[in-house]
């Protein structure tokens, strides 16, 4: 899953590549990156469990928030919703790989980076050019 | 309430705590509120290595009701970025988010734990949560209060 939203930042940017696992025996925990799915929305949410209430039978409604934000999910929810549950999770993340984002990340750090790759692209240019 | 200096201890990091004082109060508005002070002295600096970018901390409330089994409840979370001062004195803090329960379960409720873990966020690789081995109590009054002391 690709993340597109700056949500989540600083910790995931956008182009950010991530990892999910999908296992139903996982207990959802606060503290977890889960994503999730709104009913009758397509697009999936990368954020980050704030509340949990569970109950014996392991029925369980929770709260997300994404760390870049400054209030809870419960405006993104459906008109009345005001919990998640099981059935809205399409996944955890695990793991992730800055994907496109590592290479402005290593131009920041190395300026010699930064030059060798200019370099090469106006080289890569001059002899398209021809 | 006092107590001791505990070490919190994982797998990759050695941090103090120190929880001196907290107050609590309890809310009478609505769902039942518990506002929760804290002083935490917390030290993470040998976590961070090349790989680490960042820590999201946070401090959580766990118990149980009538109601629901298991409650959890983040008070404040807080983003340290790798290069960011390690030491962490925190005093007097109110909590970030609102402590509501699901229902009436915080009135009398002797056993509300709180603790302090972390994700840890590579530049790239594996996002673990990391759970400190210390842990508070924080028992919740008989009553409410009917004056807001925030």
């Amino acid at each position: 899953l690709v993340s597109f939203s700056g949500s989540m930042e600083p910790a995931f940017h956008r182009g950010d590549l991530l990892f999910l696992t999908n296992r139903i025996e996982d207990p959802i925990r606060v503290g977890e990156i889960v994503v999730f799915r709104i009913e009758g929305r397509e697009i999936p949410i990368v954020h980050r469990v704030l509340k949990i209430h569970e109950k014996q039978n392991g029925d369980i409604k929770f709260l997300t928030k994404g760390d870049n934000n400054a209030v809870d999910d419960r405006g993104l929810y459906k008109r009345g919703q005001h919990w998640l549950e099981k059935k809205d999770v399409v996944g955890r993340a695990r793991g992730f790989v800055p994907y496109i984002g590592i290479v402005t990340i290593l131009m920041n750090d190395y300026p010699k980076f930064k030059y060798a790759v200019l370099f090469l692209l106006g080289l890569f240019v001059l002899v398209h050019r021809e | 309430l006092r107590k001791n200096v505990e070490d919190f201890t994982g797998p990759r990091v050695r941090s103090d705590l120190g929880f001196v004082t907290f107050d609590i109060t309890a809310d009478i508005l609505g769902g039942r509120k518990g506002m929760v002070f804290f002083l935490t002295c917390i030290h993470l600096q040998s976590i961070f290595d090349w790989n680490v970018k960042q820590l999201f901390l946070y401090l959580s409330a766990e118990y149980s009701t009538k109601n629901n089994a298991l409650n959890q409840v983040v008070l404040w979370d807080k983003i340290m970025l790798r290069g960011d001062n390690p030491r962490l004195f925190l005093k007097d803090m109110k909590s970030k988010y609102f402590f509501f329960d699901d229902g009436n379960g915080l009135k009398g409720n002797r056993n509300v734990t709180l603790t302090l873990s972390w994700n840890v966020v590579p530049n790239a690789g594996i996002l673990p949560l990391v759970t400190g081995s210390g842990h508070v109590s924080v028992p919740f009054p008989d009553t409410y209060e009917t004056t807001k002391s925030y």
